[in-house]
């Protein structure tokens, strides 16, 4: 159990971040909450492809040694990485324009000025 | 605490129970269970693509139709940020 | 925005070029060291924000056109969906030019080694390629942002009021 605390890091990032998304009423807030999913989403990769003692996948220089981590889920982190920043880059974008239309970031008061 | 909010905490409590289902049985931290396709990239990368850096080997080769897509939609980012900060006339 | 102090501005103008060569090198030794095309490219926006925030807006733009950005962008792409195609006569984005000599086409010792610049063949033509995007892309994400802040804050619907 102590050794999976990684996973259970994972867990709590996730849980935190659904937690953010579900009940927080600032709209930045929620955008910061995605993050915080995203990058439970990217240690979640990583975690699952390491292997105990392993060292990184990649021969230059590499010295001695005796197994390396899995490079799949690390391709796959570095796709997830750029796709995050890049609706990141689109939520912030949409959160300002709403900000000018409404005058306002709470979504309770944009959901009632609706119109 | 009405209103949707009620649903909301519901359908967490539900999810967290779930999720820690899953991370009690999940593998054990550091032994994966299923390695074949990564050791064939790991055993392959330099005799059949002469590349020392075996992510790199896998983002742009093996796999680099994801990347196109990647590429894709970083540029539909862009573009959309774009057109909504455009002046408007 | 106004820019910054003298201090921030000169220590800037002395160590955003390091930024930028270190991008670099981070671009087009992405297949020898951990690093790639996506890492490389975030780490020359870096030195653009760094400019940006430290100069303001208005000298910036008026070393650089923004328009120059978009068309690196779409040059990277381009160049991307070319690499792929030229391989065409096996698969799509088919490695044609490994283990065959001539560019990015010498063979690497198995193993542990030092590195061979010159191996590999399009993993290193891919890596310049998106490399080239992502500076385009995330500079001009940057850009519109900054550009965006300023419209919002004027157009507010309570007129925010701005900090000077």
């Amino acid at each position: 159990m102590i050794n999976n605390i990684p996973m259970l890091t994972v867990g709590a990032l996730f849980v935190i971040g659904l937690y953010g998304v579900l009940f927080k009423r600032n709209i930045i807030k929620i955008a910061i909450a995605v993050s915080i999913i995203e990058s439970s989403t990217n240690l979640f990769l990583i975690v699952l492809g390491y292997r105990t003692g392993g060292s990184i996948p990649v021969y230059t220089l590499a010295g001695e040694f005796k197994k390396m981590v899995l490079p799949t889920p690390q391709a796959l982190t570095l796709t997830a990485i750029v796709i995050g920043l890049a609706t990141t880059a689109l939520l912030l974008t949409l959160i300002m324009l709403l900000y000018k239309h409404y005058g306002t970031l709470d979504v309770h008061e944009i959901r009632r000025l609706r119109g | 605490m009405k209103g949707p909010r009620v649903i909301f905490l519901i359908f967490f409590v539900i999810f967290v129970g779930i999720l820690c289902q899953g991370l009690y049985n999940i593998h054990p931290y550091g032994e994966p269970r299923v390695s074949a396709m990564d050791d064939y990239f790991i055993n392959n990368a330099q005799s059949e693509r002469a590349a020392n850096n075996v992510v790199t080997s896998i983002v742009f080769d093996y796999r680099g139709f994801d990347t196109l897509g990647e590429a894709a939609v970083l540029f539909t980012a862009v573009m959309s940020v774009a057109a909504l900060f455009r002046k408007e006339e | 925005m106004r820019p910054l102090s003298i201090v921030v501005r000169t220590i800037c103008n002395i160590f955003a070029w390091f930024v930028a060569i270190f991008g670099a090198y981070v671009i087009l030794h992405g297949h020898l060291t951990p690093g790639g095309g996506f890492q490389g490219g975030a780490i020359v926006a870096t030195f653009i924000a760094l400019l940006l925030v430290a100069h303001g807006g208005k000298s910036f733009l008026g070393w650089v056109k923004k328009e120059i950005f978009s068309s690196f962008e779409g040059a990277g792409l381009v160049a991307f969906v070319c690499v792929g195609f030229l391989g065409l006569s096996t698969t799509f984005l088919y490695n044609f030019l490994a283990l065959k000599g001539g560019l990015f086409g010498s063979a690497v010792p198995i193993g542990p080694n030092a590195g061979v610049l010159n191996s590999s063949g399009t993993i290193a033509l891919a890596n310049i390629a998106v490399g080239l995007e992502v500076v385009g892309g995330l500079s001009a994400i940057l850009i519109f942002m900054f550009l965006g802040m300023r419209y919002v804050s004027e157009g507010g619907k309570e007129g925010v009021k701005d900090d000077k």
